[in-house]
């Protein structure tokens, strides 16, 4: 499922938005969620999942074209631990085939 | 403090004008569609934000860390989540505490 099918799916459920209402609140709300990351905040989706960020520590890479060493600094990345319920639900659908895209 | 779904519904309430009501279905709607096509064995990929896929994993042999008793851990469908390129050059900006 893509960010325009979510849209799609979302407008066929609800009556009272039209569908340019609910294809900018996805967008607003991905872009909230995003900026909540980028500020080192937590996001936190009962029934869902939360979101936080892992820290990376520095280390010395290489250019792997070159074998050059280069030292990397430290940084985030974004991490996400699935709830309780999504965890279920995703992990009983096992039983129903393979996984799909 | 961390950003919950009320936050969301608030912002979609004084960001586009939609009325608390709808707000809150639209982000309850939102989250519930997303796990429902996760439940049904479909991959969510959400450009400039990040993949929500999914992975089989075999039965592997575990053990209760307390007691140290041996039990198979059962093969499982688990979530994964992909940051997309836009959202892990975001979040790498981020100075943080440990710098």
């Amino acid at each position: 499922m893509t960010k325009s099918e979510l849209i799609d799916a979302l407008a066929s459920k609800q009556t009272q938005l039209k569908y340019s209402d609910i294809e900018l609140a996805v967008k607003t709300m991905l872009e909230h969620m995003a900026n909540t990351l980028a500020n080192g905040e937590r996001i936190e989706i009962r029934g869902f999942g939360s979101f936080s960020l892992h820290y990376r520590p520095p280390r010395i890479g290489r250019n792997p074209k070159t074998g050059e060493q280069v030292s990397l600094p430290g940084k985030y990345v974004p991490h996400f631990k699935p709830g309780k319920e999504l965890r279920e639900r995703v992990n009983a659908s096992m039983q129903n085939g393979k996984v799909s895209s | 403090m961390a950003l919950t779904k009320a936050d969301m519904a608030e912002m979609l309430f004084e960001e586009l004008g939609l009325n608390k009501r709808e707000a809150k279905e639209l982000v309850e709607m939102f989250f519930a569609e997303i796990r429902a096509a996760l439940s049904s064995g479909e991959q969510v990929k959400l450009s400039g934000f990040g993949n929500f896929d999914l992975r089989d994993k075999n039965q592997r042999p575990g053990r209760n860390p307390k007691t140290g008793e041996e039990i198979p851990i059962s093969a499982r469908r688990v979530v994964t989540f992909k940051p997309g390129q836009k959202l892990k050059t975001r979040v790498e900006a981020y100075a943080g505490s440990n710098e």
